[in-house]
């Protein structure tokens, strides 16, 4: 079947079989590959991206379903800059990819594409959660490296600066330590 | 800059632009929480995962696995599947017989007589657990190649499962390997380094009181949330071939296909690409890697295989799934006398890499911080059709922890202790080390005392017995248990000469290389292969200190055997107490050389230079000084240099530990227990972890809380459940529970640092602590808040009916209806508390009478 979609501001038309799923085709069919797969039951949320804006699993959607859709995946999430993009070295981080560094919300990185996208929507649909909303907000999303407690500092501290109070200021220090402060 | 080096223009570089090679050292980067410099990529999605990587012409590979647990079989044929579109070539194991090697290889003989069954890639004369390999498809994309597994007749004629240990070793039970005569692997027997233990109990005569418990340590599905895959690219016409593959061991791996395939070495390069976690399910050699191999060298192709989830759940291998029978015997004044573990460990259908080796690893922590007499440990293991087991993160350390823990607190029980002060009473004292124990290690530093004293005061342990208490007292529904776990580990794998005491058939040195680039940046070669841990950043820290370059002039290559060669790799809580320490070593090298070059050009004598933070004086004369980066540029040009010194600054060092290292911590966790629902919360978690000197926090507290997130998971939710055919009934995610956000709680840390003496970072190592101290922590919490009802043991995971039922129902936790009831065994859990000091023996775990 003929489909058409935009990804991450490009737009694409391709014959596709009608069982292809949406995961597939972005990142076998258009190379999007900064999108994992990560099981196949829909549990993990890697996959996510944002169809129209709202976050989908994008295992559990057929590429032909999204027909006519505007996708936006991890690879599309930077704001452009002139010349280099939304993935070019000048890019500019979103606010939640800028908090998952400053807070270490990953470790190996695999889910951190859909952690990433599933909270550009939750903070969407809630900008001003708890940090019980939080865990909640992303329990479709499953990460088997950090705990989730860097992740969900991560996730309060870019609400708190997509809603202009200012980010919350990470655990990395910018100044050298001259000793190390351990008292045994 | 670098094609205007040639001759002239580098001593016209130094002269005109001092400063351009003289980046400044500001310090401090040891200890510093730097931000990863591996988030960029991972954060906008410019990842190079496994299954990312695509090449012109690539065909996809898909391996049929059998349905059944056991069975013989009787026919393949793959003729239907050829005809199907897009299909380029179908193989059954039989077809493939002359190419994909005699066995996989199991490298750690634990014993001189081990069962090392044949294990080939695919089965071929029969299947011995869901999921064994029987044939595999290659089509032009994975849906075809999906589709034509359906067209593959397979006749089989199934046997009987052997899904339980325990029956397993009974006599007349199904065979696994039918030619080996026995479902028993190996019996592997250490008597410590101390007393005999049936000795000691007796010699104590009347003074002494034992306490005899089974625990199960259950099976686990490791689950990174990247699934296996590879991708091979042959240039078949030289037969040299290139392997991406998902691996924690790129080395190890190369080695072992060439042993196996009989592919030379040399011509075969293994890449480890972005790894998406391993925690030990990656360290192994996997049938998909030389199936995908062979496939490749026949056809002259590239090949990709992906696994799916579900059948990561079959094909990858799993964790734990012992049985645990351990005896504590003390004095009636609670000093520890002896201690005596029986294993039963389930290997699986056949031995991955190191299968046998992860109970004998157990061996040397039974004894854990706690001084005594005698230890003695035995260890069966046992086949079963059931996917191999192997290493998963702690292997063999959290199943001793877990014991010994657990114990304790059934001893404090016995005798009417509390479990801290029992503790206290037992454990090492900081002043006694170095501390020759009772399993033969000697721990060389530690300070139990001063990190459970800062536990205690963050976890507010005071007040928390008093809510208790109040709980307790008015007989609130929802009741507060308290969890203790002094736990340490054996970091650091390993000294090569142990390894070769216990047969593992390699070493356990770290390999390292400086290269020192002519505009004075860094290029850091580690054999410690990174899957998320953060060794980019880490090792940058180690060289900017070392070399007193900025942390951003340093970059690591790593995981590519063609551009680190050398290696061991990435498991066993090693990189940085091995590999940090190997390249900490080579740096040394560069700096020595360095000197004698910065001497020469300043025209004085070597013992006059002295060095710090990346710059090179001369005593006495503070205006005559050169920058690491004006000699690197300097030696590079090699205009001047000492006469006859080789023109080069790189260096190497390959480190063999002189001892493991001993992480240890305190570990307090606190929970709510809803006595109507049997849901469990954890209200509080607090550790204290010693991990000797450190080189980021912020990674080092990241490890703690992943491991934190593991051992918890096994305490609380996963299982791996096997139906009596010998079916994995959590074969997803849908079914296993891999906790999510909302199923953790927050955790306290803090940290103590008593520098390990054995190394001289003074590092510990961190991958694995917090999974290794938390299960028991969490239990000992579980059975603290049910003790007053009866309850004295808890099976894993105490999932809320569990905990009801040990509450409300029918008595211990082996008659909860669980799997292996179901699989017809001989009860688990049942455990005995008997004690030669007179107490009533209790042979179920609820005793009679409830305390509310």
């Amino acid at each position: 079947m003929r489909v058409r979609m935009k990804v991450d501001g490009v737009q694409y038309e391709d014959e596709v079989e009608p069982r292809k799923l949406l995961t597939h085709h972005l990142r076998e069919g258009l190379g999007r590959v900064g999108t994992p797969i990560g099981c196949d039951t829909s549990n993990c949320g890697s996959c996510i991206v944002l169809i129209d804006g709202d976050s989908v699993k994008s295992c559990s959607v057929l590429a032909v379903q999204a027909d006519g859709a505007d996708i936006t995946t991890i690879q599309g999430l930077a704001s452009g800059t002139e010349g280099s993009g939304t993935e070019g070295s000048g890019a500019q981080w979103h606010p939640v990819q800028r908090a998952f560094q400053e807070h270490h919300g990953l470790q190996c990185g695999y889910c951190t594409p859909g952690m990433i996208m599933a909270t550009v929507d939750l903070l969407k649909r809630n900008p001003n959660p708890t940090e019980d909303e939080v865990r909640h907000g992303i329990e479709g999303n499953l990460c088997r490296c950090t705990g989730y407690q860097n992740i969900v500092k991560a996730v309060l501290s870019a609400a708190s600066e997509l809603r202009g109070d200012g980010p919350i200021p990470g655990s990395f220090q910018d100044a050298p330590v001259e000793k190390q402060e351990v008292p045994a | 800059m670098t094609e205007q080096l040639d001759a002239g223009l580098v001593a016209q570089e130094i002269a005109e632009h001092p400063d351009a090679l003289s980046q400044p050292y500001a310090g401090g980067e040891l200890g510093r929480g730097r931000r990863r410099k591996e988030d960029a990529k991972l954060v906008t999605g410019q990842t190079n995962w496994t299954d990312n990587i695509t090449l012109p012409g690539l065909l996809h590979m898909a391996v049929l696995r059998s349905p059944m647990a056991h069975a013989t079989i009787v026919s393949v044929d793959v003729s239907a599947a050829l005809e199907m579109p897009g299909v380029i070539a179908a193989y059954s194991g039989a077809d493939l017989a002359d190419v994909m090697g005699a066995s996989m290889p199991c490298a750690w003989p634990v014993t001189p007589d081990m069962v090392s069954p044949v294990h080939t890639p695919l089965a071929t004369d029969a299947v011995r657990y869901v999921g064994d390999g029987v044939a595999v498809v290659i089509a032009r994309d994975r849906y075809a190649a999906a589709d034509a597994l359906e067209a593959i007749a397979v006749e089989y004629d199934q046997l009987p499962a052997v899904v339980d240990m325990e029956v397993a070793l009974a006599e007349g039970a199904p065979l696994v390997h039918e030619s080996a005569g026995t479902n028993k692997c190996f019996v592997f027997d250490f008597p410590g380094a101390g007393a005999d233990y049936a000795e000691t109990v007796s010699a104590a005569g009347d003074d002494v009181v034992v306490v005899k418990r089974r625990f199960i340590q259950q099976r686990l599905l490791p689950t990174p949330m990247e699934p296996r895959g590879v991708v091979v690219a042959p240039i078949a016409a030289a037969d040299e071939f290139t392997m991406y593959s998902t691996t924690q061991i790129p080395h190890i791996l190369r080695v072992m296909l060439a042993l196996t395939t009989g592919i030379p070495e040399h011509k075969l390069r293994v890449v480890a690409p972005d790894v998406g976690g391993g925690f030990g399910a990656k360290l192994n050699v996997y049938a998909e890697e030389i199936l995908a191999l062979v496939v490749a060298r026949k056809l002259g192709r590239p090949i990709k295989w992906t696994e799916s989830r579900s059948e990561n759940y079959q094909a990858t291998t799993h964790g734990r799934d012992q049985i645990q029978d351990i005896e504590i015997a003390a004095s009636k004044d609670g000093t520890i006398l002896g201690l005596k573990v029986e294993l039963l460990a389930d290997m699986g259908a056949y031995l991955q890499l190191i299968t046998p080796g992860v109970p004998v690893l157990g061996a040397f922590m039974f004894p854990a911080i706690y001084k005594m007499k005698a230890y003695h440990f035995t260890c069966t293991g046992v086949f079963t059709t059931k996917t191999p087991t192997d290493a998963y993160r702690g292997a063999g350390r959290p199943e001793a922890t877990f014991a010994i823990e657990r114990i304790m607190d059934e001893l404090a029980a016995e005798l009417g202790r509390d479990p801290m002060e029992l503790r206290k009473q037992n454990w090492i004292k900081h002043e006694e080390f170095p501390y020759d124990m009772v399993a033969g290690l000697t721990y060389d530093s530690g300070n139990y005392e001063a990190a459970t004293e800062k536990a205690e005061k963050m976890f507010d342990m005071v007040g928390l017995r008093a809510e208790q208490a109040r709980r307790r007292e008015s007989k609130d529904p929802v009741q507060l248990g308290i969890g203790i776990s002094t736990f340490t580990e054996m970091c650091g794998l390993a000294p090569s000469r142990v390894l070769g005491s216990l047969s593992y058939g390699a070493g356990g040195w770290e390999s390292a290389s400086i290269r020192m680039l002519p505009t004075g940046k860094v290029e850091v070669v580690s054999g410690a292969t990174p899957h998320g841990q953060g060794h980019h950043t880490a090792w940058s820290q180690i060289v900017a200190d070392s070399l007193g370059v900025p942390f951003e002039d340093v970059e690591l290559i790593a995981g590519d055997t063609q551009s680190s060669p050398k290696g061991m790799d990435t498991y066993g809580s090693r990189s940085l107490v091995v590999g940090g320490v190997a390249i900490h070593k080579a740096t040394g090298k560069v700096l020595e050389k360095a000197k004698r070059i910065a001497a020469h050009l300043l025209e004085a004598a070597e013992g006059d230079v002295e060095f710090a933070k990346g710059t090179f004086t001369v005593k006495g004369s503070p205006e005559a000084s050169l920058t690491i980066q004006q000699v690197a540029l300097a030696t590079f040009a090699a205009h001047n240099l000492p006469d006859g010194m080789e023109p080069s600054l790189d260096s190497d060092y390959v480190y063999d530990p002189e001892n493991f290292s001993y992480p240890h911590g305190t570990h307090l966790c606190a929970v709510e227990i809803d006595t109507e629902t049997g849901f469990t919360k954890i209200r509080k978690y607090v550790c204290v972890d010693d991990i000797g000197k450190i080189v980021n926090p912020v990674i080092v507290e990241g490890q703690i809380h992943g491991g934190l997130a593991q051992g918890i998971a096994q305490a609380l939710y996963e299982e791996a459940v096997y139906d009596a055919e010998g079916n994995l009934t959590t074969g997803s995610l849908v079914d296993y529970h891999v906790p999510a956000a909302p199923d953790l709680p927050h955790f306290d840390t803090g940290r103590t640092e008593t520098p390990a003496t054995s190394n001289p970072l003074g590092v510990k190592g961190v991958g694995e602590a917090g999974t290794i101290a938390s299960t028991p922590a969490v239990v000992n919490a579980v059975v603290d808040a049910l003790r007053p009802f009866g309850v004295n043991d808890i099976r894993m995971p105490a999932t809320p009916e569990r905990v009801w039922r040990a509450l409300h129902g029918d008595g211990s936790p082996s008659s909860d209806g669980s799997d292996r009831a179901a699989a017809g065994t001989i009860a688990y859990g049942g455990t005995s508390t008997g004690s030669t000091a007179g107490a009533a023996a209790s042979e179920t775990i609820k005793s009679s009478g409830s305390a509310l």
